[in-house]
């Protein structure tokens, strides 16, 4: 087994055209500007409430794409904040930015003792502990008073941006949305580009030898939990503002399993297909809304092909092409 | 104990449901040396590492580094205490470049680990100390590859450059020239004595002409016990280790 050193592989491969190498500052702009314009052609609530969507799915993107670890109860992230940002801007009179930061803070602290419990479970029970947790957590929304049971906290005001700018406002709360949801998916994108986002790779790749190099991995993995938590969390809270509703659907094992499902479509551990599962998944359910109970066969089906058939999702069977 | 002894184990076991995967081992490091643990197939070496490293929690005994008792530790800690392992399997990132398997290493030790607010770009700070451990393990060549893309040999390489990285007092090796080419061997077996000029190497070998050339204490393990223990022509002339382990056929 002799091996003749070749020549540096890069300098074989002839440099990447422009569009390749910044293929990701591109998309990032055209969805930028598609968000911007969209509002004119379509509903923006529609389109608001598929930002916080995505921004969710985005979140939960983090852990099961970029550390490899699946939570089956994210709704209670997402759940939770909803109704501590509902309850924040109803009862307590706090303007939206601190509701959404009330109901954000929720979720970090939700995460943290969450994660605790269930970090150092691999694989399957891991994702059973979350689920569990998830629905210990939807129980005590059933039974709390102040989420309001069945009816759900309804009439929450939007209120008054830092007490100045009025949210019912239709552009102004798209504004702050897109902000929002923007802000929320750069945050991701640097998490997974930082030395913390080279670790949780290096963890993803090999445990043992990153154990063996010092790393305390479980720390790590805590640490995106929370990370993970706290921006679906900033997703739940804004959507609650955004529909002046908080309900029993947004804390409900089947919201765990539809940000599942949006991931899955768009594409597990690539940082637009998040995104782009969530808008098609309830484009799907909005379009669809007229079949009634079968848009629940056609989300299963499509659940099943992506897992048989698209195991990389929309966007990544598109930048596999691309890179071929 | 004397000061000289960097590593030692008392009454070292692990069963594996009442099987005594290693039974009973004293093991006893001098510090600086190249000590060589070897034995037949399931003789309990890489059991005994995984105990050393805490990967695996002892049954019983006792196991002190440096003078400190670490048996009840955690394996990152052990790691950073300045024990460190590689695996019998090769253990690289594999989709990582050769560059980054090497950063990974040194940003551990280096601090920002945590840091997720920050762009990667940091590391770039790391990219001369890690070309230069690239280049002590003859890598130059391919510090942008990607490690599953490497042939074996260079793989284990990496993993050598990647643990000096942690510039640790104490190294375990398990089979570092397993599935390699006699020029490979011959490579690899060179960069052990290098870097064992000021640390010490704890060992597993097959090939024994690498353990014969390298260590200067061998220990023989059979069925997770201590068979004989002494430098290479001590052992090789004792009869049981004629029967238990020379006879099999490993040289
Ligand atoms: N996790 C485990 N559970 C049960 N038995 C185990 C486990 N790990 C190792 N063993 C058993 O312990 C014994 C020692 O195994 P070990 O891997 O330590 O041997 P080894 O000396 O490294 O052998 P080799 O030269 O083949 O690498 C073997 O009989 C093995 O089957
Ligand atoms: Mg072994």
């Amino acid at each position: 087994m002799v091996h003749a050193a070749p020549p540096s592989q890069a300098a074989a491969v002839k440099p990447p055209s422009f569009l390749r190498a910044n293929a990701e500052a591109i998309a990032f702009v055209v969805m930028a500007a598609g968000l911007i314009v969209a509002p004119f052609f379509t509903y923006p609530l529609f389109l608001m409430q598929a930002m916080c969507f995505a921004l969710f799915a985005c979140a939960f993107n983090l852990l099961i794409g970029y550390v490899g670890l699946l939570s089956f109860g994210h709704a209670l992230y997402f759940g939770w904040a909803s109704y501590l940002a509902a309850h924040a801007a109803k009862v307590w009179g706090l303007t939206p930015e601190l509701a959404i930061l009330t109901g954000t803070a929720t979720a970090a602290i939700l995460g943290l003792v969450a994660g605790s419990l269930a970090i150092r479970r691999q694989g399957i029970y891991f994702a059973m502990i979350t689920l569990a947790l998830a629905q210990m957590m939807f129980f005590f929304a059933l039974q709390m008073k102040f989420t309001g049971g069945e009816d759900g906290i309804q009439a929450v005001p939007r209120g008054y941006l830092f007490g100045l700018i009025d949210l019912k406002n239709e552009a102004a709360m798209y504004i702050v949305v897109l902000f929002i949801f923007l802000g929320g998916f750069l945050l991701i994108y640097r998490i997974i580009h930082s030395p913390f986002g080279e670790v949780l790779k290096a963890i993803r790749e090999n445990e043992p030898r990153a154990i063996s190099l010092g790393y305390k991995t479980d720390r790590y993995k805590l640490i995106a939990f929370v990370l993970s938590a706290t921006i679906a969390g900033c997703a739940g809270a804004t959507k609650a503002i955004v529909l002046q509703l908080a309900s029993l659907t947004d804390v409900n094992w089947p919201m765990s399993g539809e940000v599942v499902l949006m991931s899955l479509v768009g594409g597990l551990g690539t940082i637009f297909g998040p995104v782009v599962g969530s808008f098609v998944i309830l484009l799907m359910q909005y379009k669809l809304s007229v079949v009634g109970e079968w848009v629940l066969v056609i989300q299963g089906i499509i659940f099943v092909s992506c897992v048989l058939l698209f195991r990389r999702g929309i966007v990544g069977e598109i930048a596999a092409r691309f890179k071929g | 104990m004397s000061a000289d002894i960097i590593l030692e184990t008392e009454g070292l076991t692990k069963e594996f449901a009442g099987f005594a995967a290693v039974g009973g081992v004293d093991l006893r490091v001098a510090r600086g040396s190249i000590h060589a643990l070897i034995g037949p197939n399931g003789a309990g070496k890489t059991t005994c590492f995984n105990l050393l490293t805490k990967f695996l929690s002892p049954t019983r005994g006792r196991i002190v580094f440096k003078g400190q008792d670490i048996t009840a530790m955690q394996p990152a800690d052990v790691a950073r205490l300045g024990l460190v392992r590689s695996f019998q399997i090769s253990a690289v990132f594999p989709h990582m470049t050769v560059l980054e398997n090497v950063r990974i290493a040194l940003q551990r030790l280096r601090g920002n680990s945590m840091d997720f607010w920050r762009s990667r770009s940091v590391l770039d700070q790391y990219n001369n100390k890690a070309m230069e451990l690239i280049a002590d393990v003859g890598l130059s060549d391919f510090s942008n590859w990607t490690a599953v893309e490497l042939p074996y040999g260079r793989k284990r390489a990496l993993e050598i450059a990647t643990t000096l990285a942690l510039d640790p007092e104490m190294l375990l090796l398990d089979e570092p020239t397993a599935g390699m080419g006699h020029e490979d061997i011959a490579r690899i077996a060179q960069l052990i004595k290098r870097v064992a000029a000021n640390r010490t190497v704890l060992m597993v070998e097959h090939n024994l002409s690498v353990v014969a050339d390298l260590s200067d204490t061998i220990t023989v393990l059979t069925r997770g016990r201590v068979l004989a223990e002494g430098d290479y022509a001590t052992v090789s002339n004792n009869p049981d280790v004629r029967e238990a382990y020379m006879g099999v056929g490993h040289a």
